[in-house]
C-alpha cells in the first residue's frame, strides 16, 4: 500500500499559491521610534487584487528580494484592506533593509497567514487588550475593529506598556484613542525622567484595577513572553476564566505554511495554528523550557 | 456625605479588613490633597505617615546629580504611597513629587505602630497587608529589571 506523502497544495484566499510572493510598492514609511518603522503597500502593477482581506492578528511574510524573507503582522485597519500596513522593529539583516525601503521601492507579500484574535467571541463581553513593546502591532487590528463595532461591546481597555517614553507607538493615534469616552487607554512605561508625566511601572501594575468583569471578559495579549506570563497570572488572580485569555507567540517563521518546521512549538507550529492561541491550549507548554 | 471609616473601607488595600479594625484607624487618618508639583516628601525626611491615594498621580523619584531626577515608579487612584514609617530608622528613601492633583487619605505612622503594639492582630493585619503590597513591588521591580522589552538586554 502506497501512501501520499506529498502534502495538498494550501491556497491563499485569492487563490494564489502561498509560496509565490505577490509584488507590493511602498506608498509610506513612517518612522515610529528609533529603531521601529511603518510601512504602507500597495499592489504593484500586475500585482493582483488592490484589496488585502485579513483579520486582525494575522501576519505576512515581506520579501525583501535578494536578502530575505521575515514574518510581520498586520498593524493596519481590517475594513480597510487596500492600505497593507505592518509595523516592523529592525532587528536582523532583512529587517533593517526594510527600513530603508522608500516609496516606490518593491517587495514581495506571501499572506494573510495564521489565527485571529477572537474578535467575534468578545462580541457582547469586556475587552482587555494587553500590549507590551511591538506587541501593540498585531493588536492594534483589534482595536481599530473593535472601534469600528463599538456598540457591540462591553467595557473595553487598552494597557499598553514600553521601555521608556521614546520606544512607544503609535503616539498621535494612542493619544487620540485616550480621548475617547468608550475605551480606557492606560499607558506606562519602565523607566522615564522626570520630564514625563505619564505613569511609570509595569504593564501589570494596571491589571489589578483595571475596569473589566472578569467573570464576561476576553483578554487578548501581545509582547515579550515573560511580560505575557506575568500578565497572565494577575489576570488570573482576578479571576477571569482561562478560556477567555487570549495570546500571540512569536518563533522564528519561514514557510508560513506549516512544511518547514522552524516555527514549531511544541505539537502546533506557530504559523498555522497560530500565532494567537487560546492560552488554555498552550498552557502547558509555556514553562516547558527550550521549545 | 462620605465617612472617613466608608472611604478606607472602599479603598482597595483595606479590602475585606474588620470593621472594628476600621475603627480603630479611623482615629489615625486624615484627608489631605496635594498640587501638582508639590512634594508630598522628600528622601532622608523623617517618614511618619502614608497615603491612600483616592485620586490624582504621584511620581517616586530618585535624585542623580548627574542625571537629575529619575522617576522609578508612579502611583495612582487606588494605591498606597510609602512603607519606610513602618521601619526603623522611620526615614524616606525616595521623593514623592505630585505629578497631577491629588487627593488621599494620610494615616499616622505613629499612631499607627502604637495601636499595633497595643493590638498584635491588628498589626497582623497590617503587616499581611503591607507584605502582599511590598512582595508586588518587588515583583514589579524586578520586571523592569529584566528589561523585558530589549531584545539583547
Amino acid at each position: 500500500m502506497s501512501t501520499n506523502l506529498t502534502p495538498e497544495p494550501m491556497m491563499a484566499a485569492d487563490g494564489l499559491a502561498p509560496m509565490v510572493p505577490r509584488l507590493h510598492t511602498v506608498q509610506r514609511v513612517r518612522q515610529e521610534t528609533y529603531d521601529t518603522f511603518t510601512l504602507e503597500l500597495a499592489p504593484a502593477e500586475g500585482g493582483g487584487d488592490s484589496a488585502f482581506p485579513f483579520a486582525p492578528g494575522q501576519f505576512n511574510m515581506l520579501y525583501v528580494f535578494g536578502v530575505g524573507e521575515v514574518a510581520i503582522s498586520i498593524s493596519g485597519d481590517p475594513a480597510q484592506p487596500e492600505k497593507l500596513v505592518h509595523t516592523v522593529r529592525a532587528v536582523g539583516a532583512t529587517t533593517k533593509v526594510l527600513g530603508r525601503l522608500r516609496r516606490g521601492d518593491t517587495v514581495g507579500v506571501r499572506g494573510p497567514f495564521g489565527s485571529e484574535w477572537p474578535v467575534s467571541e468578545a462580541v457582547g463581553r469586556d475587552v482587555v487588550v494587553i500590549a507590551g513593546g511591538i506587541g501593540l502591532a498585531p493588536l492594534r487590528p483589534v482595536v481599530y475593529h473593535i472601534l469600528r463595532n463599538r456598540q457591540k461591546y462591553g467595557n473595553v481597555v487598552l494597557l499598553y506598556g514600553a521601555r521608556t517614553p521614546s520606544d512607544l507607538l503609535y503616539t498621535k493615534e494612542v493619544e487620540q484613542w485616550r480621548g475617547r469616552f468608550d475605551l480606557d487607554v492606560q499607558v506606562t512605561v519602565d523607566r522615564a525622567s522626570a520630564s514625563w508625566r505619564g505613569t511609570v511601572g509595569v504593564v501589570t501594575n494596571f491589571i489589578p484595577r483595571a475596569r473589566f468583569d472578569p467573570s464576561e471578559a476576553v483578554a487578548m495579549i501581545c509582547g515579550p513572553e515573560i511580560m505575557m506570563r506575568f500578565a497572565i497570572q494577575e489576570i488570573e488572580e482576578r479571576d477571569m476564566k482561562t478560556e477567555s485569555i487570549y495570546v500571540s507567540m512569536e518563533r522564528n517563521m519561514k514557510c508560513a505554511v506549516g512544511f518547514c518546521g522552524h516555527c514549531q512549538f511544541g505539537p502546533t507550529f506557530i504559523c498555522k495554528d497560530g500565532p494567537v492561541f487560546s492560552y488554555e491550549s498552550i498552557k502547558a507548554l509555556l514553562n516547558i523550557r527550550g521549545i | 456625605m462620605e465617612t472617613l471609616e466608608h472611604i478606607l473601607a472602599e479603598h482597595p488595600f483595606f479590602k475585606g479588613m474588620d470593621q472594628r479594625y476600621l475603627e480603630l484607624l479611623t482615629g489615625c487618618a486624615s484627608n489631605v490633597r496635594f498640587e501638582a508639583g508639590q512634594y508630598i516628601f522628600r528622601a532622608e525626611e523623617e517618614a511618619n505617615q502614608f497615603y491612600l491615594i483616592r485620586q490624582g498621580k504621584v511620581a517616586l523619584e530618585a535624585f542623580a546629580p548627574e542625571r537629575g531626577a529619575i522617576v522609578i515608579l508612579t502611583l495612582a487612584e487606588g494605591e498606597v504611597l510609602g512603607w519606610s514609617w513602618l521601619f526603623p530608622p522611620h526615614r524616606w528613601k525616595f521623593d514623592a513629587r505630585v505629578v497631577e492633583f491629588t487627593r488621599a487619605i494620610a494615616l499616622d505612622g505613629a499612631c499607627l505602630r502604637k495601636k499595633s503594639e497595643e493590638n498584635h492582630d491588628l498589626g497582623y493585619e497590617f503587616m499581611k497587608r503591607f507584605s502582599q503590597l511590598m512582595a508586588r513591588a518587588l515583583l514589579a521591580t524586578r520586571l523592569q529589571l529584566l528589561n523585558v522589552y530589549e531584545l539583547n538586554p
